[in-house]
């Protein structure tokens, strides 16, 4: 399985009918293969910055770069092959009547069909370990069940970059744990926006801090939640009692 | 497939081992349109060939397995369509002919036994189907019988929102009974007003959110076949059966 680098220079954005600019000038370079979390108040920039990422909001100003890939119209499709996105509300992402459809959705989009198409399907809920969800209906899933699943319709294209907006959003502690461990393992690279920062210090080595559309703070996830005057300037908190020196 | 997650949509599927249970979803939905086209035409005075096809629909209920006392519990939904017709004896013209001791018209009593035989058979049928037939396999069938992708995809994604629609009406019912509305008179109808306003909007915005799921996996406006047609021969031969029995029952009448 491939990983893709990324890069983001000097992206703007202001949303139509709206003066201020969401995203100021963000720029982000990262490794093929790093694992980077997100960090952020509530209107940060983040969702509009991951948005772009698999050109769901078409670029105003800057550059991005999938590997060696400029996001352009012309590269659109493969763009959206590589960088896959797996959403916030799972109940978003599932939309097909019947779990191994919604698998086949996105490689059938990319032409793969007949048996082709079932053998991904089952590889990839195989690979989330759903492989016994295949028949089920969507709406019937638990919370953990339809984050692995969603994971799986993402995994089925066979993306370089892995873009999760909170993974671990409604998600009970077992849940939660299972859908680490299963990150984990995933040899992509993996940009995750979450406000769980336990999170971020288990999954990401690395972590950025975004701010009024710009990135505020960049690096290893520890020195960054160490750094209370900086938590504290952008309205992140860490859990009551939780001392990520001390993990 | 697991059987102990049916509610919903799926709540009218009666899981069971049955030749009916194993055909092809678009045999079974190909044969329901068909044998329901030929009851509509069959002329009201056949009874014979209503009874026939009567019989027919009872005999693959057994094939089937189906309840009986379900299949009847559900034929109720016919009742409010056929309520009106009861009415037609009494305000029907023509030829007047007694029956326990009321002059009823003869045209309206063959027109209420028409639409009552056509309604409670064609019923029956379409129980039959969505009993022996998930949904998801209804919607493979009609992609198979070359619906327009675009129109299964329209049906499919009401059957996957309308779940969750459901529970969100009742998640804002519970909220409003939490803080005592107790609606009992028209005017307080407002509440009840606002939140489908809401799901409404809630409902567009989640629309716009899976537009956006489904670009970012590659969508290009055409929906593609996900499985490919698998119903054998032997299949189609077994479910023309039934719509063959109409067919007769129909062509027997239109030469008498």
């Amino acid at each position: 399985m491939s990983c893709s680098s990324l890069r983001l220079r000097d992206v703007r954005f202001t949303y139509p009918g709206e003066h201020h600019e969401a995203l100021q000038g963000f720029s982000l370079a990262v490794e093929a293969g790093e694992r980077v979390a997100v960090l952020g108040p509530n209107g940060s920039g983040k969702t509009t910055m991951v948005s772009h990422l698999n050109g769901l909001l078409e670029l105003q100003s800057g550059s991005i770069e999938i590997g060696e890939l400029e996001m352009s119209e012309a590269n659109l499709r493969e763009i959206r092959r590589r960088v896959g996105s797996v959403f916030q509300d799972a109940d978003d992402q599932l939309f097909m009547p019947r779990v191994a459809d919604d698998v086949a959705f996105g490689p059938a989009n990319l032409g793969v069909s007949g048996e082709a198409l079932d053998a991904v399907v089952r590889r990839s809920l195989a690979l989330v370990d759903a492989a016994h969800l295949a028949e089920r209906h969507p709406h019937h899933l638990s919370g953990g069940e339809k984050r692995r699943v969603a994971l799986a319709t993402i995994l089925s294209m066979e993306p370089h970059v892995l873009v999760l907006d909170e993974p671990t959003s409604g998600l009970d502690p077992a849940g939660r744990r299972e859908l680490i461990e299963l990150l984990s393992t995933l040899p992509q690279t993996q940009i995750i926006v979450t406000h769980d920062l336990p999170l971020a210090l288990q999954l990401c080595p690395r972590s950025i801090v975004v701010s009024n559309g710009v990135v505020v703070a960049d690096g290893a996830t520890r020195d960054v939640l160490s750094d209370t005057k900086l938590l504290h300037a952008h309205r992140l908190e860490l859990p009551f009692g939780f001392d990520p020196t001390s993990v | 497939m697991s059987g102990s997650h049916l509610s919903g949509v799926d709540g009218l599927y009666v899981g069971r081992q049955s030749p009916v249970h194993r055909l092809a979803p678009e045999v079974k939905v190909a044969s329901l349109a068909v044998f329901v086209l030929l009851v509509a035409l069959t002329p009201r005075r056949s009874v014979l060939a209503f009874l026939c096809d009567g019989l027919a629909i009872v005999g693959v209920c057994a094939l089937a397995r189906l309840p009986f006392r379900r299949v009847l519990k559900r034929l109720a939904v016919v009742l409010p369509f056929v309520a009106f017709s009861f009415a037609l004896p009494f305000i029907g013209g023509g030829d007047k002919t007694i029956v326990f001791g009321l002059h009823l018209s003869s045209d309206g009593l063959w027109s209420t036994w028409n639409i009552c035989a056509k309604a409670v058979i064609g019923a029956t049928a379409s129980i039959v189907l969505s009993s022996t037939t998930r949904v998801p396999d209804m919607l493979t069938g009609l992609s198979r019988l070359k619906v327009p992708r675009i129109l299964v995809a329209i049906i499919s994604f009401m059957v996957r929102y309308l779940d969750l629609l459901s529970a969100q009406l009742g998640r804002m019912r519970t909220s409003m009974v939490a803080r005592c509305h107790d609606p009992r008179w028209l005017w307080q109808v407002k509440p009840i007003a606002s939140s489908a306003g809401a799901l409404f909007v809630r409902s567009y915005e989640r629309g716009e959110r899976i537009h956006q799921a489904m670009l970012a996996r590659g969508y290009d406006g055409t929906m593609r076949e996900l499985s490919t047609p698998q119903a054998a021969g032997h299949m189609w031969f077994s479910a023309t059966c039934v719509p063959l029995v109409a067919l007769v029952g129909l062509v027997g009448s239109v030469m008498r």
